[in-house]
């Protein structure tokens, strides 16, 4: 009896084993694969020129630049009002009800499919607003996007900081708000950093929120104001892959290899603040 | 003054706190002003139960059947698969792997959380979409199939991460008592953590299948965007999310076309909200 369970433990450890296999091999794959089909692609022309022969030879520096100014636009939107969100959630909120309703109304904005940004984008800012397809539309769009990854990973950093720090500054004589900017802000900035990077990451990998809103299946020219179309990175590789017959393989991969780099760059970036800061925290 | 100054920060803050419910709220809005017009043309019924979804005919056909059906073929065969292996690997982290082995497992997971759906529907046109075309002999291998095995993939990360947060968070007295009382480690977790679990489970599973049904862009690359009623799971079906996105960029703005891909999107919102706040039902039930 007490054999027999120990064999059945070993099964199904052996079975748990596979299944985390069946996930973690097939990602070091992946991304294996794009670097060694990929790398080979980079070089400073086709980091440097505009995509040239219907996008079948070039490079694509359009595409990297509006990608750029897209989640510049973004984040300049989305700081902002994430992190005094974020300052709302954590320091003011004492009503229940409506704080329960907010935290509701973030897991599904996280949760709202990316296409459904898109539409939203074109019909609110791209023709209500009329906009156009712009860089303008497209950074919103996306501003709203990456809003709840902003808020909640700043309100983490802003509940991190130790209650006490709140209440010495305030039996100083200092008021609440002074006590926040000069006090629990400044501890918590590693944390809003991180949060920051990460929602710059998510914006420049989704494509569809902007399929509708800003992005131009080919523009030679880089964007000259906000009020023009651009072409971004993800888009690109859509476009190439599927809308573009004949492309080079070689093509595809380097650009498939830029945005991966880029993204998984932020997100490095990212964890390297979140573990420095976790390693300098004393309290 | 600076009371005045401060009073005008402090409701900037209530301004901006509430900002999500608003965004919320606009985004519904705005898909109903767009969206809702289509009801002029087809009833709610026909719309939802329409067998024949040909846009640009005249007159224009709007059933959006095929498409939900396409939907959830892809995202039953990304359940059937993502379920299982999921949840097993957030046991295998949570309970078996050694502390170092787990750091990287968690760390391979959450790169394949950042990788872009875009390039995750480029590699799986050029591994997976011809692999199942020969394994199965068609004449091609943009089907339901290739696209339940992709999202399967954008679907685990969530369901790893928040399972495993789930059996993390049960007490450890529990696994202690069962120790105690003589269990075997997977008695203890098959029959002691994994119940204990359960609630925080399947919100990670709701909310893994949420990832999945408003995936787009690897959906659209490597199903075969046919928009028709799916025979097998080795066809070519179009989803929801795919419609909107390939054929948006040809509507005219305020056509029946228009109405209709919005009128999607409404379906889309509705379902992702119900999941959303289901899902966040079950995970305050664990607290």
């Amino acid at each position: 009896m007490k054999k027999n369970s120990h064999r059945t433990q070993k099964i199904a450890f052996f079975f748990l084993f596979l299944a985390t296999l069946l996930i973690v091999v097939p990602v070091g794959l992946i991304v294996v694969m794009i670097i060694q089909k990929g790398l080979p692609a980079i070089n400073w022309q086709f980091l440097s020129d505009v995509p040239r022969q219907g996008m079948r030879a070039g490079g694509i520096f359009p595409a990297i630049i509006g990608t750029i100014y897209l989640v510049t636009g973004a984040i300049i939107f989305a700081l902002p009002i994430g992190l005094l969100a974020a300052i709302y959630l954590s320091e003011y909120s004492k009503d229940s009800m409506l704080n329960r309703l907010i935290k509701l109304a973030i897991v599904n904005l996280a949760g709202v499919p990316s296409v459904v940004y898109g539409l939203f984008g074109l019909a609110l800012f791209v023709i209500f607003f009329k906009f156009g397809a712009s860089i303008l539309s497209g950074s919103l769009t996306l501003g709203i996007m990456i809003l709840p990854i902003i808020i909640t990973t700043s309100r983490e950093a802003l509940e991190s900081v130790p209650q006490s720090f709140r209440e010495v500054s305030l039996s100083l004589g200092v008021s609440k708000w002074q006590t926040i900017r000069h006090i629990v802000l400044p501890n918590a900035i590693p944390g809003i950093l991180t949060g920051t990077i990460l929602g710059l990451g998510r914006a420049a990998g989704e494509t569809a929120p902007i399929l509708f809103t800003v992005a131009a299946f080919y523009l030679p020219q880089l964007p000259g104001s906000i009020f023009d179309q651009a072409m971004a990175l993800p888009y690109h590789l859509y476009v190439i892959s599927t809308q573009v017959p004949n492309v080079d393989e070689k093509i595809r991969y380097g650009t498939a290899f830029v945005l991966l780099a880029l993204v998984l760059f932020m997100n490095l970036v990212a964890i390297i603040i979140r573990y420095k800061f976790r390693k300098k925290k004393k309290w | 003054m600076r009371k005045f100054k401060e009073f005008i920060i402090e409701k900037l803050i209530l301004i901006c706190g509430i900002a999500s419910i608003f965004f919320v709220v606009l985004i519904f809005l705005f898909l109903l002003k767009e969206g809702l017009a289509v009801f002029n043309i087809v009833s709610p019924f026909q719309f939802l139960f329409g067998k024949s979804w040909y846009p640009i005919s005249e007159p224009p056909q709007l059933g959006i059947l095929p498409l939900i059906l396409g939907s959830l073929l892809v995202t039953l065969g990304a359940a059937i698969i993502s379920i299982p292996i999921g949840v097993g690997c957030a046991i295998y982290i949570a309970e078996v792997a050694l502390l170092k082995i787990k750091e990287i497992l968690k760390a391979g997971i959450a790169l394949l959380a950042d990788i872009p759906s875009v390039v995750l529907g480029f590699i799986g046109m050029v591994t997976l979409v011809p692999l199942v075309k020969n394994i199965f002999n068609l004449p091609t291998g943009l089907t339901a199939l290739s696209g339940s095995i992709m999202l399967a993939f954008m679907a685990m990360p969530t369901i790893v991460s928040i399972a495993e947060d789930a059996l993390y968070s049960v007490p450890k007295n529990y696994k202690e008592g069962a120790f105690a009382l003589g269990a075997t480690h997977w008695q203890t977790i098959y029959r002691v953590i994994l119940p204990a679990a359960s609630s925080g489970i399947l919100a990670a599973i709701m909310l893994g299948i949420g990832r999945v049904i408003g995936e787009t862009m690897a959906v659209m690359m490597i199903t075969g965007n046919a928009a028709v009623m799916p025979q097998s799971i080795l066809v070519p079906v179009r989803t929801l999310t795919a419609t909107i996105a390939a054929e948006m960029g040809e509507a005219v703005v305020g056509g029946e076309h228009y109405f209709a891909l919005f009128a999607i999107g409404i379906v889309l919102f509705i379902i992702s909200f119900a999941i959303n706040v289901t899902a966040d039902l079950f995970l305050h039930k664990r607290q």
